[in-house]
């Protein structure tokens, strides 16, 4: 069996399972943030339900529309926070203390390899970077989900990328993403579990991992997973409260498909609108034009992700038609970032530094555009719509990308503004 | 959804339909399924809210609902009094979230491309049956898996644990 089989089967208390057949998985966690939280709980308590499975194992994190961007937001979190106080849950992350939800549960230790996670947000998928078992559902599994402490799941067929040879300066877990995504389309791994493997997986960063994982759901996968390591280790060590499951695929481990792929063949990457499978060499769009640079997500709001941008708008400024936007990824991310003086470079850059917060990634606040307008972002979608008007425009790229955009004032790489 | 036909006027759309289209995120601050129904396709079918009927069948292209886990998506397109999606394949938490709330939906293949908008189509969700009443063509869904059907015919989802948890 590979990984995602073995970590299922663990927990539905069976011995193996096939891709294809239906199993009630126990659950690690439960997790739902101010825009899925309220409907979740709006059913919770339709169905007359009085107590969640496992105070404990539930987690609300108050990200998308927070700091209240408007008295209809501040009411869904305030059902949130309501809830959360009622029923005790010691995991609720409010302004102040919150971060995007798919960057402090890693960072606070509350997922870890093994487990089986859902969550009422589409990038949940995130956490199989940790090697657990994590996915997005609506808000009714995940009211489901807090009442039982489990889930129905279909158990997926595995396709398995091996990432091999060195990438170039610049290239990193974003690039290898969105490179794949482009390769096998936004419906490639519908249903599907995407293993992520290699000897170019192995040598990459956990944020890094973390940013390839994220983005499986852009490919229509039920989960990102990578094999627990070395790297997989040192981050959950001293970090995650419970005990740790280090699960491998074994060697004769069944797959859909076995793709491999040279890193070395990978240029920084872009996704032209309106599809992150429009992806292509950042060097190939140099001409066009951007008006906004928006730099964070809980696809690259980490803390390593701020350093490439800082590395490239260290001593420079931002282009006097370019709004930068950073945004750090929690209040743990935001603190280093401001030790290691990455803040300083930013605000000298000329760029906005914010609180965590989803907010222009999926349009909701703190960077919306207008018609026309073209942004060049380090999120995870560019669907028609989706940062404001239906006439702007999303391209997506890595953190060094973007910040060598902000400062040219159009899709430029970073050899381009550092020479 | 078995024994129940339906029949309406078609909205055709293409493949990828996400669901920030469906529902765009600046209208997730309310949970309220009339009110989220009044926007809803706003960002690929500016008016379908306004010159949708009671009873009308969306018929997409491959990957519906896309993106997004927000149950709003499939919420809105019930709440606007959509009976039923027809789409070649689903994107996976649009298809659970369909399933969970009681919008009738059918896997079938081929279908996008030969209706036309404005064509009274007829769905037969038992026989998995989409008809082209316009055209006089038929087209055979795929079936649901037993598992799911349990759920359906229990009401959705919440029925179903509240069925487990006594």
């Amino acid at each position: 069996m590979n990984i995602t089989e073995k970590i299922l089967a663990r927990a539905c208390g069976r011995e193996e399972v096939t891709p294809g057949e239906f199993v009630n998985a126990r659950l690690d966690l439960a997790l739902a943030n101010d825009i899925t939280a309220p409907l979740s709980i709006k059913e919770f308590e339709a169905a007359g339900i009085e107590k969640v499975w496992d105070p404990e194992r539930v987690v609300l994190v108050c990200d998308h529309f927070v700091p209240n961007k408007d008295i209809k937001s501040a009411e869904q979190a305030k059902i949130v926070r309501e809830f959360a106080r009622r029923h005790g849950l010691p995991h609720f992350y409010d302004v102040g203390r919150m971060g995007i939800e798919h960057v402090i549960l890693p960072e606070q230790g509350l997922v870890g390899p093994g487990d089986v996670v859902i969550g009422a947000d589409s990038h949940t998928c995130t956490y199989g970077a940790l090697g657990a078992f994590a996915t997005g559902v609506g808000s009714t599994d995940l009211a489901a989900g807090m009442a039982t402490g489990e889930v129905w799941l279909r158990v997926p067929e595995t396709i398995r990328f091996n990432y091999h040879g060195e990438p170039g300066r610049y290239v990193t877990g974003k690039d290898y993403i969105l490179y794949t995504i482009g390769m096998i389309g936004v419906d490639g791994a519908l249903y599907s579990a995407m293993e992520f493997g290699g000897e170019a997986i192995s040598s990459l960063s956990m944020d890094g991992r973390f940013t390839m994982c994220n983005m499986a759901i852009e490919a229509g996968a039920k989960n990102g997973i990578v094999e627990p390591d070395a790297v997989t280790r040192e981050y959950v060590e001293g970090r995650f409260g419970r005990e740790a499951a280090y699960v491998q695929s074994d060697a004769d481990a069944d797959y859909a498909v076995v793709h491999d792929i040279d890193v070395a063949g990978i240029k920084p990457q872009v996704a032209r609108p309106h599809l992150p499978s429009n992806s292509v060499a950042a060097e190939e769009l140099a001409d066009t034009v951007v008006d906004q640079v928006v730099i964070g997500s809980c696809t690259n709001g980490r803390i390593e992700d701020l350093r490439m941008a800082a590395d490239v708008l260290r001593g420079r400024k931002a282009h006097p038609d370019v709004r930068t936007i950073v945004i750090p990824g929690s209040q743990a991310v935001y603190r280093q970032a401001v030790r290691e003086g990455l803040v300083d470079i930013f605000i000298e850059a000329e760029a906005a530094v914010s609180t965590p917060t989803c907010g222009p990634c999926l349009g909701g606040h703190m960077g919306i555009l207008a018609e026309g307008e073209r942004c060049v972002a380090t999120t995870n979608r560019n669907f028609v719509g989706r940062m404001g008007h239906t006439r702007s425009e999303v391209y997506l790229a890595g953190p060094y990308v973007a910040a060598a955009t902000a400062v040219a004032g159009r899709i430029a790489v970073p050899e381009e503004v550092t020479a | 959804m078995s024994g129940m036909v339906f029949e309406g006027t078609a909205h055709t759309y293409g493949r990828d339909v996400d669901t920030d289209v469906i529902i765009p995120a600046r209208y997730l601050n309310t949970t309220d399924p009339d009110e989220l129904a009044g926007y809803c396709m706003m960002d690929i079918d500016g008016d379908f809210a306004q010159r949708v009927q009671p009873g009308d069948i969306i018929v997409a292209g491959e990957n519906f609902g896309c993106g997004s886990s927000r149950e709003q998506a499939p919420v809105a397109i019930k709440a606007a009094g959509v009976a039923c999606v027809v789409a070649s394949s689903f994107a996976r938490i649009f298809f659970r979230n369909a399933i969970n709330i009681g919008l009738p939906i059918l896997v079938c293949p081929g279908a996008s491309e030969e209706i036309d908008t404005g064509d009274t189509v007829r769905v037969d969700m038992e026989q998995g049956v989409v008809t082209d009443l316009t055209s006089g063509k038929s087209f055979q869904a795929e079936r649901f898996p037993e598992f799911m059907q349990e759920i359906v015919a229990a009401g959705g989802l919440m029925n179903h644990v509240r069925e487990q948890l006594k």
